[in-house]
Order: C-alpha cells, then structure tokens, then sequence
C-alpha cells in the first residue's frame, strides 16, 4: 500500500515548476472546492500572482443532481475577476470521470467568455469518462473504481493524499 | 397521521409545509445553501441548472404579487419552468375542488407546487395527495405558516447577527393573525434564541401563545427594552372592523415603531418587516428607512433562500 | 315469530340484571326472562353463547339525512347502519331539508321510517319555523304527529326574547326543549377550540364561553319558565361543573356528550386531519378528561354518536372549509366499551349509558328488558375485533377520525319489536 501512496508536497512542487513558465501577470487561477481551493492557494503564493485568487463550488452545475440531489453544504462560488477575455487555469486536486472539470467550465463560462481555460491537477487517476485531460499534473496513476484517493490538509497546513475504500453512488 | 408528512420515507425533506418540526439541522443547511445562492444574483449570468427541465407551478389561491414574484424569479434562476396560477375565489366558484385542480395540473407533469391559500392547512391536503415526487412548497396557509419567509428573517438575522444563541428578539404587532409570526417563532426557538417577545394588546395575541417557547409583553416599552431584533408585523385594515382595534391612530400610539421606541432596544438593533409595510400604522417611515432597518435586504435574501428550498427539495 | 335467545350473558342495567339467562320473546315483546312462560314453543332459537344479551341501543342524535340531503345519505343506508351498530331507537335533529317544523314532514318521515322495518325512530321538532329563530312552530301539534322533544339543532337562536318565550310555550305543555350551547356571536368563524393547539394551527378558534355562556343563559331560561332543558353535546369541564351544578338545585336540565368527545381532544387534529373537525369543536384534554369523569358521576346523563354522514367531497377540503361532523352510528357501541374499559366500569354501568339513561332522558319505557318491554334487543360480542374501513361501514358517511383504527365490539344480532332487523 505505501509505495502506491504518492507525496502531496512533492507533487506540488512538481506542479509550481511546470506552471511557472505558463503564466504571467494576468492569468487567473482558480480552485475547484474544496482540495482544488488549498492547491489553488498554494499555487497562487508560490507563482505570485497578481489577478486575486478565484473558487468554485461548482455543486449547482453537477450532473448527478437528479440522482443524489444537491451536495450537503455548497459553498459560495467567488470569480473576483473580469472573465471575459481571460486565461484561466483551473485547479483541482484529483482528476477522476472528468465530471466535476465539466461542471466548473459550465459554471465558469456562466460569468463570462474566458480567452482560454486550462487544467492543473496533483494526480490524474485515470477513469475519464468525459474527453477532459489536463494540462498540468503532478502524478498520473491508475486506481481501482472502488478506492477514492483524497487530499487532506493537517493543522500546520501541509497537504497529504490518501487512499480509502469508496462506495460509489 | 402521526407520520411528518414534510418527510419522504428516507427522512429527507420532500416538502417544506411549516417550520415547525424541522430539525436545526435542516433548517442551518437550508441557511448555508441559501449563502451559495446569494452570491449567484451578484454575478452577470443569475441562473444555475439545477432545475432545467422542471415545471414549478405557482398555485396562488390568495392574490400576492410580491411573493409570488419572489418565488417565480427564484424558480427561474434555477433554470426552471415557471407556470403561474392565480386561482383566487374563481375556480371554486366554478366548483373545480382544490384536489381536482391540483390533480389536473399533476397531470401536466408538475414537479412542484409552490402553494399560498387562504386556509390553514390547505398545503398538508395538497401533500398527502400528490404522488411522491411532486413536491410542494408552502407559501403562506391562512394562519398557519409561511416558511420561507420565517426562513429567509432567519437569514438575515444571521446576516447581521451571526450568534443565535445570545439574542432578544421582539415580534411586535397581529400575531393572533400572523402566519409569518407563527414561523418566526418556531424558527427561532429551534435555532436557540433565548429570548422570543411577542408584544401586542391581548386582542391581537392568541390563547396559549406561551406555549409556543414565547414571552408575552402587552406594554412596547417593556417588550422593547434591550432587544437585538425588532419585528414589526404589518396591521391588516380589516382589524378595526372586527372590534379588535379602535383606530390605526391609537394603534400607532401604542404599538408603532418610532425613533423613540426604538431607542429603547439596544443601540445595533435590527428592525425587520415581512412587508408590504403599512407607514404610520405600525412603523413610522424615519425607522423604516433609517440606518437600523433591514427591510429591503430581507427582500434579496428571500430570493436565494426560495432558491435554496427548491433546489433542496428538487433534489430529494 | 316466538324467539329464545339462549345461552347469552343478560346485561339489563336498568333492572340489575347481569347474569346468564334466556329472553323469551313473542309478538313482539319480551314475555319471559330466564324462564320460559308456560307452553313456550320457539320458532326460531337464537345461541348467544359467549355474547352479551341486552336492551338495543338508544342513540339521541343521528342525522338521517332525509328529506332532502339524500346525497350526503339516506334512510335505506343509515337505518341499516343503526341496527348494524346495535341501534334500536334513535333521535333525528330536525335540521333536514325542508326542516321539521310542519306535521306533514314529521308524519312523512315517521312513516317512511316505520317502513324500512328497523330502528324505531323518533324525530325532534323544530323550535322555530324554519329553525330561522324567529316565529315559533306549532309544538303540539308536531307532537301529535309524533316529536319527541323540540330542538334548535347547530342553527344560532340569537334572540334571547324568542328563545324565552319559546321555552315558556314548551314550558306550558311539559315539552322538552333540546338545545345546544353555543353563543353564535363568540363562536362566528370558528373551527376549532381556542387553546394552545388552535393557536398553533392558526386556525379560527371558539372559545368555551361560546358554550358556557350559553349554558348560563339556558340555566337562567329555565328558572324564569319552568322548561325542562335537554342540553346537547357538552364539551368543556367549565361546562359539565354548570350542568352539575344546576342539577343539585333541582332544575329538570339532562344533557348527554358526543361519543367522540370521550375519546378526542384538540390535539387529535394532528396535521389538519378534517374528519376532527367536529361542532362543538373538540377541546382540550382536561375538558375531555372532565367529560369522561362526569359520565361516570351522572353530571352527563348519556352518550350518544351525533351521527353526521358528511359526503367526501364537503370533507376532502382545507380544515377550516369542511363541513363539521363524524359518522357514528357503528361507532357507538366499540367507543362507549373503550370508555368504560378505561374508566374501569362494569359493562352493565358501560350499556346503561347508551340503553337506560338515554331512555330517561326520553321519558320512554325502553332501554330495558323487563316481562312485557318491547324486543328491543342487541346480541353483542365483546370480543369481536374489527377494523374501521370504508368499506366495513354501512354508513353513506365514511368520515370518522378513527379510518384505519382497531375497534372492539360488534352487534352480532338486532332486533326490534322481536324482528331479527340485522345479523352478520
């Protein structure tokens, strides 16, 4: 089990390097809720970053409402930039079907026309089941359906992934 | 009968007919999702999709343009379709019973009603009849309950207060009449306020109101004094008719919000209305558009939290 | 038809009796308790082994329907209903349409009654002409025609001047008068009883000085005529203690409570459940408990089941839309056995409630089986458990607050003047 578990800190640090040559004084990151949020903040302080940092809850724009109605506690979404005309990249922590990517764009494209949206995320584990890939990422894996492999944050604020047992719904 | 007909047999809400009976728990996620939704008006595009495809009828049996437009704009900004209904005393005048109408329009794949009757009780009818799936949302029975504006106070009383649990709340005016009243104080007492006044002369409050978790005050000075929330009730014209009132005037004089009363509470009092407001008669206009009044925010609040109902309630 | 009923339990609270004994029945009268008369030959025996043997029941309110609201019931349906529900004598209000206020209508109704070969029945008078509460109706003759007693039914009589003279002209022939306390004015609008539970409901409520100062009008009535005073469904303690009271006096008043509230309180509305809601409203639960206990005293003098076949269509509507009333004809038997079981009472002092007492307040000689009674008589299985369904009861009324509830007690057998009138 160890050697699958991967290093958050490291794979972040993986990320900041390859994000630093694609962005400049007016590229937007935003993060999706709630891991996607800690990286985005992370990220935004590492790349210092000019355009205030954005996030989305995205909960409003899933497709599996109609299945398990709406996700408990949604957060407010808060985009404090002009989209239109922007570069935006999108933070999450781990990319899975693909779903939660196509909610933020719904939701994101909902505030305006953004010039360009890209993906960073800590690990891809596999299992797309819409055509979303992206474009920053920090581990590629593959995970068995039933694992859920999750980002935490402990009280000193360092980031730590883990791998538990996962009952889809 | 004994079985809370707001809850499907999961123990999810799948109606929302009256406070009364709800958890705490239920009622803070309906405040924490309304948060979300606020932050939806303030941005070009007001709508979210979580309602695309559904039909939200609004059976209105009691004209009101005001809540009515609330709701429809609500329901609209979840990306509903929106059908409204202003039955009044016409429908059974041509003998259609409420069942039959509600019955009809399920027919045209209704998946919630958004109900406001005259009658207390009339929305519990409609729930037992509907079949599971459709929902209904209270909008003012009789007497009863309006639960979404007992909601939407609690909003912003969380709003500008944050702590339920350390406040005085005053509710001042015709509660023996006041669904909106009967709302409040079921909202109130189940988030923890320890403190719930309702001032008015014993005409206008109902027996055994105590019962209900409320302190009774008759004098407005005493039911003022040290309170973080004013809540004026609006006085119906109709109550000097049944000898329940002698004039608006002496109404005023005893029971109307002033600068001066209110000077009374504690200095960052709130003063709250359900509306529409009657100026003169139970607020005086310097208060109702001084710097304490939340008045109109309440208006956007009830916005996000209709939002946040339906689109609980859809999702069950 | 020469009848013995064999084997049974004989319960006649009015004569004491609670023992296992035979009834002789002939020509339509009882002719031997215990031991049959001389060259007794039946022509049919009936076993009430395990059953309890007693006088048919006397309900004082059953709302027939007839004439003129023969969709909410009928006659043929209600009168089968009664003697399912072991019901042998019955009461109608005069609140038909038209109302009883001619002879011919009482006449009309009297012999349709006999014609159905069931329950007897015996209508109460209207008061006044079209129980509009104004000009008095001609009470002898009505009482020629075969009224029992004159009554204001739920109609406000608001004119305390009538109402003085009309219980004075009652007064003058030794007629009683049934009225129910209700103080129109305090109760204008109301649904249900003012008290916690209503205000919580928001519904309209009535207070309980709409019954007692009606009560207390009545009372002060009866001493300034000399009317004997029926009052009809009392509902509150204050009340009963009225009642109590004046009959330590010594003013003739009897009054009798709806079976229902023994049994119900505000509470039981629930969430606006319409087949609660009654006339008078059903009120607290102290009031309900003081109804219980003064039954049990004597301060109340009877039960009856207010039966109001009300169709689904007045009953399927917002609370404060319905129209009022329970049916309770079938009813009436489980309910008053529930009450005495409750109130640790014998089952003969449970059946006088509804056979001897309700007899007296009539001044007939029913309600008992001595030699020479008419056959009047319920077979009753004490133990028989059934289940409160639409289609169990023979009633047009399927409005009772108790659908879907277990009830214990049913009349096995029913006859009336020696006829088997219903058997299951």
């Amino acid at each position: 089990m160890n050697d699958r578990l991967l290093d958050a800190e490291e794979l972040l640090t993986r990320l900041i390097g390859e994000l630093k040559p694609a962005v400049d004084k007016d590229t937007a990151l935003v993060g999706i809720y709630t891991g996607g949020v800690w990286l985005a903040q992370r990220l935004h302080a590492a790349l210092s970053l000019t355009v205030p940092l954005g996030t989305l809850d995205a909960s409003f724009y899933r497709d599996d409402y109609g299945v398990i109605g709406l996700h408990s506690q949604p957060k407010p979404s808060d985009i404090p930039f002009e989209v239109e005309g922007r570069h935006i990249i999108l933070v999450d922590d781990v990319l899975n079907t693909g779903r939660t990517i196509r909610a933020a764009m719904t939701e994101l494209f909902d505030y305006g026309r953004p010039a360009s949206v890209r993906l960073a995320a800590l690990v891809d584990r596999g299992g797309r089941e819409l055509p979303i890939a992206a474009q920053y990422v920090g581990a590629v894996m593959t995970l068995p359906p039933d694992e859920l492999l999750a980002l935490e944050k402990d009280e000193s604020g360092l980031l730590r992934l883990s791998i538990q047992p996962w009952k889809r719904k | 009968m004994n079985h809370n007909p707001q809850l499907n047999k999961n123990g999810e809400l799948t109606h929302l007919l009256t406070i009364e009976g709800l958890s705490a728990e239920i009622v803070r996620t309906i405040l924490d999702t309304a948060e979300s939704f606020v932050s939806v008006a303030e941005r070009e595009v007001k709508k979210v999709p979580l309602l695309r495809g559904k039909s939200v009828f609004n059976l209105f049996f009691e004209a009101s343009t005001r809540t009515r437009t609330t709701f429809e704009i609500a329901a609209k900004r979840l990306s509903a379709d929106v059908l409204n209904l202003n039955i009044g005393a016409s429908s059974t005048s041509k003998g259609e019973t409420l069942l039959d109408t509600v019955d009809n329009l399920s027919a045209m794949h209704a998946d919630m009603f958004v109900v406001r009757h005259a009658q207390s009780g009339a929305p519990f009818l409609i729930a037992r009849h509907v079949k599971p799936g459709i929902h209904v949302v209270n909008a003012g029975d009789g007497r009863h309950a309006h639960p979404t504006q007992g909601l939407l106070d609690m909003y912003t009383i969380r709003h500008y207060k944050r702590d339920f649990t350390q406040l005085t709340v005053a509710i001042i005016g015709d509660v023996l009449h006041s669904r909106v009243a009967r709302s409040q104080i079921h909202a109130l007492t189940t988030l923890g306020v320890p403190e719930v006044r309702v001032v008015g002369p014993k005409t206008l409050l109902p027996n055994g109101i105590e019962n209900m978790g409320v302190h009774v005050y008759h004098d407005m000075a005493k039911g003022l004094k040290d309170v973080d929330v004013v809540i004026m009730l609006r006085l119906q014209n109709e109550r000097m008719n049944g000898a329940l009132l002698p004039t608006a005037q002496e109404y005023f004089k005893c029971y109307g919000l002033t600068q001066e009363k209110l000077a009374l509470a504690k200095p960052d009092a709130i003063v709250m209305h359900p509306g529409p407001m009657n100026r003169g008669v139970e607020i005086d206009s310097a208060v109702a558009d001084g710097s304490q009044s939340v008045i109109l925010p309440q208006v956007t609040f009830g916005i996000a939290v209709r939002m946040a109902v339906m689109s609980i309630l859809a999702g069950n | 038809m020469k009848i013995q009923i064999k084997n049974g339990r004989l319960i006649d609270p009015a004569n004491g009796i609670d023992a296992n004994k035979d009834l002789f029945i002939a020509a339509g009268k009882i002719v031997g308790v215990g031991a049959a008369p001389d060259g007794f030959q039946a022509n049919r025996i009936i076993d009430a082994a395990k059953m309890i043997v007693c006088p048919g029941f006397i309900d004082l309110a059953a709302r027939l329907r007839e004439p003129g609201l023969e969709y909410k019931a009928t006659l043929s349906s209600e009168m089968s209903a009664a003697v399912a529900g072991g019901i042998t004598s019955l009461c109608c209000p005069p609140d038909t349409d038209p109302p009883l206020d001619e002879p011919g209508l009482v006449e009309m109704l009297k012999h349709r009654a006999k014609s159905a070969n069931k329950s007897h029945v015996y209508p109460l008078g209207a008061l006044t002409i079209g129980l509009g509460g104004q000009k008095l109706t001609e009470m002898a003759e009505l009482t020629d025609a075969g009224c029992v007693a004159f009554s204001h039914a739920d109609h406000p009589l608001t004119d305390t001047q009538v109402l003085s003279r009309a219980l004075a002209y009652a007064a003058t022939f030794g007629f009683s008068v049934w009225l129910r306390p209700q103080d129109a004015y305090l109760a204008k609008g109301g649904v249900a009883h003012d008290g916690e539970v209503a205000t919580r409901m928001g519904l309209p409520s009535i207070p309980t000085t709409a019954e007692t100062i009606a009560i207390a009008t009545i009372l002060q009535l009866m001493r300034s005529t000399g009317a004997r005073v029926h009052i009809c469904r009392v509902s509150s303690a204050i009340g009963v203690q009225m009642i109590r009271a004046a009959k330590k006096e010594g003013l003739p008043v009897t009054c009798d409570v709806g079976v229902h509230h023994l049994h119900l309180c505000d509470r039981d509305l629930g969430y606006f459940d319409s087949n609660c809601n009654l006339m008078p409203p059903l009120r607290g639960l102290r009031d309900r408990d003081a109804l219980r206990e003064a039954l049990k005293d004597g301060a109340i003098d009877a039960i009856c089941s207010d039966h109001t076949p009300v169709d689904d269509d007045a009953k399927q509507v917002p609370f404060g839309e319905a129209e009022p009333g329970a049916t309770g004809l079938e009813l009436l038997l489980p309910l008053t056995l529930k009450w005495a079981t409750e109130m640790k009472l014998s089952l003969s002092d449970a059946l006088a409630t509804i056979t001897s007492r309700p007899a007296d307040v009539l001044g007939l000689s029913a309600g008992r089986l001595g030699v020479g009674c008419a056959a009047d008589i319920a077979i009753v299985d004490t133990n028989r458990t059934w289940r409160v369904e639409r289609e169990a009861l023979r009633s047009q009324g399927k409005n009772t607050p108790f659908l879907g509830f277990e009830m214990v007690g049913k009349a096995i057998c029913t006859l009336v003047d020696g006829h088997v009138v219903h058997e299951s």
